[in-house]
């Protein structure tokens, strides 16, 4: 059922491997920049939930960058459904929408952690050095690029246009990148905009991942929303998928 | 290859279609065509843009759902057993379809790994790069290739996993008249390794030069199907063309002699020329090819 998924991989690999000198810097210069300006500039001895403001930062820009570069797998999906065709040799081709869904999605987890290494290291001359090595960290940064990569298969098989990609990105994941606990402690809003906010994934991501690199044990509940909002977002891309075909 | 589908074709047709019908709304686009494509034949699809060409192979390559209709590859149904009806067909789309900022090697072998070949039959990826005279720009990027050499290299990417039958879409849409005869070179090379063809084109000259047999579609129907020689030789061999009241009339004649001896009786200019595809497109549904 997903043999084949490993030539869809292979594909965007290639692609990620021709534009690494270009993908490093443009995956380093937004986290940088919020470092500097939320971490620097607000003030580098501030201390939220016990740690300073750098070491509260870096976990949650770990969760957003790894969120926006597992979403950015749609923009890829369209270019070669829109641009280039390329879709359709997938089309073509005798594997099942699950080896190619499975493809992508895998794709886009690798490209999400190619970020998550890049913030870990740029984290380094900020002094800011987290427990990497626990598993539960990595667990976090895995279900999280799962589910956003996901949800970005299913959406690229939906959109029409670069313009409709750009709406869903302008309405759906930059009020999450920064609403999704990422630069603050959600208990600092008023509850009732705390509570709608606890049920998006990066909430949960953001939670597992923090707590986790702060060495500490985020409790079961995160990586289950994300594990089952990750296996719902397959399902949905591998039904999106099938109805691709005109 | 399961039972029932052996039932379904004999083992000389690659290609089976029945009743094979797509709609678009209230737009019929293909209105339940039947027709089979034999071993080792070129087989033409000849009508205008918009008669149903593109729709066909889209169908049969498994890129668009029939509404109705049944069709097999090589035994196996399109739909039911889509995956092995895909490994027999190489597709050739109309538009360029390569990965263009990879590689020619690599474009081959993304697609060596989609059809699941083995380590082994990477060798045959740089057979078919000379095959297709592109080997020295194995390593060159598809941007750098010409309009002729990504047409050689899809055909390339579509033979890498020895289909039945390879499926052309308008194959030298676009292309200068000679690379379209280098195209049509390496399509009739592809035929002589026994590989079945089915083209479509609005080329008549294409079509003339290529087909063994040609089926003439018109607004989603086909509404003749037989050798080229056959269609022309239907009107005569020779026509002579005439303008009459702002319009081409065209009349046929068995022999040059004929021809020749009628045009001696007419007092408007006129041209003496052999019958072609466009004629038997003509007589059949009264308008032009193009």
């Amino acid at each position: 059922m997903i043999k084949g998924w490993y030539a869809v991989y292979y594909r965007e690999m290639l692609i990620v491997r021709r534009r690494l000198p270009q993908m490093v810097p443009s995956m380093a210069v937004s986290p940088l920049l919020y470092m500097m300006a939320f971490g620097y500039a607000m003030g580098d001895q501030k201390i939220v939930e016990g740690h300073r403001y750098l070491e509260f930062l870096l976990p949650g820009l770990i969760a957003m960058s790894s969120m926006v570069q597992a979403f950015a797998i749609a923009s890829e999906i369209n270019i070669s459904r829109f641009y280039w065709n390329i879709f359709e040799e997938f089309q073509a081709a005798p594997i099942s929408r699950t080896a190619y869904a499975l493809g992508e999605v895998l794709a886009g987890v690798t490209r999400a952690h190619l970020s998550v290494l890049i913030i870990i290291v740029m984290g380094l001359p900020f002094g800011v050095c987290l427990a990497y090595y626990n598993p539960l960290f990595w667990l976090g940064t895995i279900l999280n690029s799962f589910v956003f990569s996901a949800m970005a298969v299913a959406l690229a098989m939906v959109v029409k246009s670069h313009a409709e990609q750009g709406m869903l990105i302008n309405f759906f994941i930059t009020p999450m990148a920064f609403l999704g606990g990422t630069f603050f402690p959600l208990d600092n809003l008023p509850i009732w905009i705390r509570k709608p906010l606890e049920f998006l994934p990066l909430t949960h991501a953001s939670n597992a991942i923090r707590a986790s690199a702060f060495g500490q044990n985020p409790g079961y509940l995160p990586y289950v929303v994300l594990a089952v909002t990750g296996i719902v977002c397959f399902l949905v891309a591998l039904n999106m998928v099938g109805r691709a075909r005109d | 290859m399961i039972s029932n589908s052996a039932e379904q074709t004999s083992a000389e047709e690659v290609i089976k279609v029945a009743a094979l019908a797509k709609r678009y709304g209230s737009l019929e686009a293909l209105s339940g065509v039947f027709f089979k494509v034999f071993q080792g034949e070129i087989f033409a699809y000849l009508g205008p843009n918009g008669s149903g060409k593109t729709t066909t192979i889209r169908i049969l390559t498994g890129l668009t759902r029939a509404t109705s209709g049944d069709a097999w590859i090589n035994g196996f149904h399109y739909e039911k057993q889509a995956l092995d009806a895909k490994r027999q067909c190489g597709v050739v789309p109309q538009t360029i379809n390569l990965d263009q900022e990879l590689t020619v090697f690599d474009n081959l072998e993304i697609h060596r790994r989609l059809f699941g070949l083995s380590s082994e039959s990477r060798r045959r990826i740089d057979l078919l790069l000379d095959y297709v005279g592109l080997l020295e720009r194995r390593n060159a990027t598809v941007r750098q290739l010409s309009g002729g050499m990504k047409r050689r290299l899809m055909i390339a990417r579509a033979m890498v996993h020895e289909p039945v039958i390879l499926f052309l879409d308008e194959p030298t849409v676009g292309l200068d008249p000679a690379i379209r005869r280098d195209i049509w070179a390496l399509i009739k090379k592809v035929q002589a390794d026994g590989v079945t063809v089915f083209l479509t084109t609005h080329y008549i000259e294409e079509a003339e030069f290529l087909a063994d047999r040609i089926a003439l579609l018109d607004r989603g129907e086909i509404v003749a199907l037989d050798k080229p020689q056959t269609m022309m030789s239907a009107l005569g061999e020779w026509a002579i063309d005439q303008v009459v009241h702002n319009r081409v009339v065209s009349s046929y004649f068995a022999t040059h002699a004929e021809a020749g001896k009628h045009a001696l009786e007419m007092e408007n200019s006129y041209s003496i020329r052999r019958v072609n595809l466009e004629d038997a497109f003509l007589q059949m549904t009264g308008k032009k090819l193009l």
